[in-house]
């Protein structure tokens, strides 16, 4: 039976399939970073159904800052092995060396091993397109990025100067040295997001769920405990570590991202509490917040998914 | 302000399951808000955003905090700072790129295209305007229809928007006043025909105080139609005029990962499909059955327009990137020359005669478009002479295609029948068009196929053909070296021909002159004439300055690879001028000669010329050696 109109979600997978397809077509050498958060799961769940009964002809990228959750590493080597991908996994070997953590240095954290990580990682393999996924309803500056979001060779995006993008044709024609980043669901909203997960049961790291877990708190916000060792050497000593309720609404680095205190423990509980939450979801996030109202937009510029 | 229509937070605190099943059946709309600076554009999507509750608690603190800093609503809540996003943008207080919101109501997911209005903002409008399924025109009641009222309508009207409302905001300045609501819409009507739009809705809103937008209004008892939210909740979407045309699905990517599985990847345009129906492969016309629709979830029984899909068909025939699969007995067609209308994107303007890529749908071509037959003023709707199209200029022209299209008029399909120009040397996007109709049938113009084949005409000179283009400034030696070079293959028993700059303009080319569309055309048409002659096995040597890149990649893209070989006699414009042979600099210096290449008219150096003569270290006898050689070892079978 046709029905006249398609759902919402059912019109948001076909142009992410679609945006896939064309940069698997177009470009030389595509490949899709996995950050292993929720987005990441839904982008790799699309890919395999763009090119279904082929696996998605492209690897997996993990720009690690060796402070992720160690759940997280563990649904990344699974996810990669169910969907036949090859896992690409890059370390900022500068960032390793000089010992670059979230307690000491801050922004620089993220601007070593994620902004520089990336561009090396890029470089490294020699990528033209690398898909993310990054949502416009994120942040205000994604707003108005393109979905193929075009790159010079040294990384730069320049927001004044972006193609125009119509209908559904995309440009993914480029110089040498030039790249596109590629953002097939632009255009879902957290709640899509999670709908689709619902739907689909797309695996998600079970930190999303309530349970209770180690957790201390740092700057008046409250933080798991995952690797405990290692949270004193670098704090210098060992934080009181009190058990609680808690789930996650987005993954990072451990230590820089805030857990929610919760009892949700079920798809349908998370999204319930998600809509009914009062604050955004970046909020438990540093990085929106440098340089005024402009921090995305200055982080991107430099070369940030 | 009056309450939101919304219960959702009820039902998602009550029922959660309830709450996801409702919204697992919304359906999808996609409009654009057209309004300038001061219409309150920005004010009505921020008002959208906060009645839907798409605002947290911690963007409404910073927008408070903002709104005292740098709004221009006193102490109450900017609305407007919500939704201008780029720093810049919030500098200068304007929105200058399109920025896409979204929100939900119970019933439907909205996209919203954000646009700016000014008239140098017309490719972010008409960018907006490509994917919207309706328009929301505002009009500031005090100041009723505007110019850019006119150019909003217009633009939406053109992109093919069927579903236009006409909001008049800020009643409250105007006192709700029925009697000036209504004028303003009689107005519009007027216009609106005018251009051909045949309907349209129109609401009295006010984006600051809230009325209509979410709910009927207790300030105007007078009218009796939905709110804002109201009515873009249940006007239809376009889904349904998609589905009930013919099938047609551009081929994305050829899916196959092992010898047994041969599969056609695609968006369906419009129509339906299903396993067993009948289609054919454009533009080869070759037809076959479908035998499966494939999906991870599983094959289906049907699919339709919207839907990512993989078909199998039931014989191995030839189908990639770019064909287009359709209903059998009702396929589009294919043509290589249309009327198209044209909306320039760049700084640098439409060269007509130029070619770019084109792309539509998942078919990429090498395209020129002619001089335009007219330009239309968006303004007024004139239209008006023009010999190219700037930036942000509308037109409609002849476009040109190297091989057919497989299209439908815009009016028609969107996919098939909207297009972009990419410029071939910056790759950015310089233009959109829209396909009014072909002005002829490229399947009735069938290329002559000969028996006398260019392979035979090669094989009986006992020579590759090859076109050695000699490119360079004015007086750098091209026609010397060429000469040079023509002599010695000649001697060596090879057929050859030489076209000169100077004696083609004499003849073949006396009609053009020196503008850069000239020189285009002198290029293109050169490059026509060394094509023949190599298909007449012959070995071609051109010298002309050809200054632009583009067009010399247009030759090289005329011929099979290999067979363009560039030679690039670099000599320095001091040196160039210095000899200057036919006193041509003396003359461009002192303002007699218009147009002088290094001169007043620039020449683009080629990047990676097969061969580079230096003539300041090479003498032109050895450099002529030099290419011999390279000519022979490289295309003359050894006898």
């Amino acid at each position: 039976m046709t029905s006249p109109s398609l759902t919402h979600l059912q019109r948001l997978e076909a142009e992410a399939i679609h945006i896939m397809r064309e940069v698997v077509a177009e470009a030389q050498a595509p490949v899709m970073l996995y950050s292993v958060g929720k987005d990441s799961a839904v982008m790799l769940h699309l890919a395999r159904k763009a090119f279904y009964p082929a696996p998605p002809p492209f690897p997996l990228l993990h720009v690690d800052t060796t402070w992720k959750f160690q759940d997280m590493y563990a649904l990344r080597d699974r996810m990669a092995r169910e969907s036949g991908m090859d896992l690409l996994v890059y370390q900022n070997p500068e960032a390793q060396a000089r010992g670059i953590n979230p307690f000491d240095h801050g922004a620089l954290h993220t601007d070593m091993w994620k902004t520089e990580g990336l561009k090396q990682a890029l470089d490294l393999y020699g990528f033209d397109a690398a898909f993310g996924g990054a949502r416009r309803d994120e942040e205000k500056s994604r707003a108005k990025e393109r979905i193929f979001s075009f790159r010079t060779a040294s990384h730069g995006w320049d927001p004044k100067n972006q193609r125009p993008e119509l209908w559904n044709l995309y440009n993914a024609r480029k110089n040498k040295g030039e790249s596109i980043r590629v953002f097939p669901i632009s255009n879902w909203t957290e709640l899509d997001i999670w709908q689709y997960i619902h739907l689909n049961d797309v695996p998600i790291v079970p930190l999303y769920f309530a349970a209770v877990r180690p957790t201390y708190e740092w700057d008046g916000q409250l933080f798991m405990a995952d690797d405990i060792p290692r949270l004193e050497k670098v704090l210098g000593y060992r934080p009181e570590i009190v058990e609680r309720s808690i789930r996650f609404r987005t993954l990072g680095c451990f230590p820089l991202t805030g857990a929610v205190e919760s009892s949700a423990a079920t798809l349908p509980e998370v999204i319930q509490e998600t809509l009914l939450t009062t604050t955004s979801e970046r909020q438990g996030r540093v990085i929106d917040k440098d340089a005024g109202g402009a921090g995305m937009e200055v982080k991107k510029q430099q070369g940030y998914f | 302000m009056t309450d939101p229509v919304y219960v959702t937070d009820a039902l998602i605190a009550q029922d959660i399951d309830a709450y996801l099943d409702t919204h697992q059946h919304k359906t999808m709309l996609r409009f654009i808000t057209c309004g300038s600076v001061d219409d309150g554009k920005s004010t009505l999507i921020g008002r959208l955003l906060y009645d839907s509750k798409m605002i947290f608690e911690d963007q409404l603190a910073a927008l408070e905090n903002d709104s005292k800093k740098v709004g221009t609503q006193g102490q109450a809540i900017d609305f407007a700072l919500l939704v201008d996003g780029l720093a810049a943008e919030r500098e200068q207080g304007i929105t200058i790129d399109v920025a896409y919101r979204f929100f939900n109501t119970e019933k439907r997911k909205f996209i919203v295209a954000d646009c700016p209005g000014h008239e140098q903002y017309t490719r972010n409008m008409v960018t907006g305007a490509s994917t919207a399924d309706l328009a929301v025109i505002l009009i500031d009641a005090r100041k009723g229809v505007l110019v850019q009222t006119r150019r909003h309508s217009y633009l939406c009207h053109l992109l093919g928007i069927r579903n236009i409302v006409l909001a008049v905001n800020k009643m409250d300045l105007v006192d709700y006043s029925q009697a000036r609501f209504d004028e303003i819409v009689a107005e519009y009507r007027a216009f609106a025909s005018s251009i051909g739009i045949e309907a349209f809705t129109a609401l009295p809103i006010s984006g600051f105080a809230g009325d209509n937008v979410t709910a009927p209004s207790a300030n105007t008892p007078w009218y009796t139609g939905p709110s804002l939210i109201a009515h873009l909740e249940t006007v239809p979407v376009r889904g349904a005029d998609d589905l009930a045309r013919p099938f047609r699905m551009p081929v994305q990517w050829v899916n196959r990962p092992n010898l047994d599985f041969r599969g056609f990847s695609g968006l369906i345009s419009s129509g339906s499909v299903k396993p067993g129906d009948s289609v054919r492969v454009l533009p080869s016309g070759k037809t076959s059955t479908v035998t499966r629709i494939v999906t991870l979830e599983g094959d289906l029984d049907q699919a339709q327009a919207g839907q990512a899909v993989t078909l199998t068909l039931a014989d191995e025939i030839d189908c990639s990137r770019g064909d287009v699969i359709a209903l059998a007995d009702n396929p589009p067609e294919a043509a290589d020359q249309f009327e198209a209308t044209l909306v320039w994107m760049a700084d640098e303007a439409l060269t007509p005669g130029r070619a770019y890529w084109l792309k539509l749908g998942t078919q990429t071509v090498s395209a020129t478009v002619r001089a335009p037959e007219y330009v239309v003023n968006v303004n007024t709707m004139e239209r008006l002479a023009a010999k190219t199209l700037e930036l942000n200029a509308i037109g409609v022209a002849e476009v040109v295609t190297d091989k057919a299209l497989v299209f439908e008029p815009y009016a028609q399909s969107r996919t098939l029948g909207g297009f972009i120009l990419i410029d071939k040397i910056t790759n950015a996007t310089v233009g959109a068009g829209m396909l009014n109709f072909s002005l002829r049938r490229a399947q009735n113009v069938h290329w002559q196929a000969l028996d006398v084949t260019r392979k035979a005409h090669a094989a009986l000179k006992m020579q590759e053909p090859a076109v050695l283009w000699f490119t360079g400034l004015s007086g750098s030696g091209k026609s010397t070296i060429a000469n040079l070079v023509e002599k010695k293959l000649h001697a060596l028993g090879k057929h050859t021909f030489l076209l000169d700059g100077d004696n083609v303009r004499h003849g073949l080319n006396k009609d053009l002159g020196f503008t850069d569309a000239d020189r285009i055309e002198n290029i293109r048409r050169v490059g026509e004439v060394a094509k023949l002659m190599t298909d007449a096995g012959l070995i071609v040597l051109t010298a002309f300055i050809s200054p632009f890149r583009a067009e010399r990649e247009l030759v090289r893209s005329l011929l099979p690879v290999g067979e363009f070989v560039e030679v690039f006699i670099d000599t320095p414009l001091e040196e160039a001028e210095k000899r200057d042979v036919k006193g041509l600099y003396k003359k461009a210096r002192s303002g007699q000669l218009k147009n002088f290449t290094g001169i007043d008219s620039p020449y683009e150096r080629p990047e990676n010329p097969e061969i580079r003569v230096d003539t300041t270290r090479e003498s032109p006898e050895d450099a002529a050696e030099r290419i011999v050689e390279r000519v022979i070892g490289a295309w003359m079978p050894v006898i």
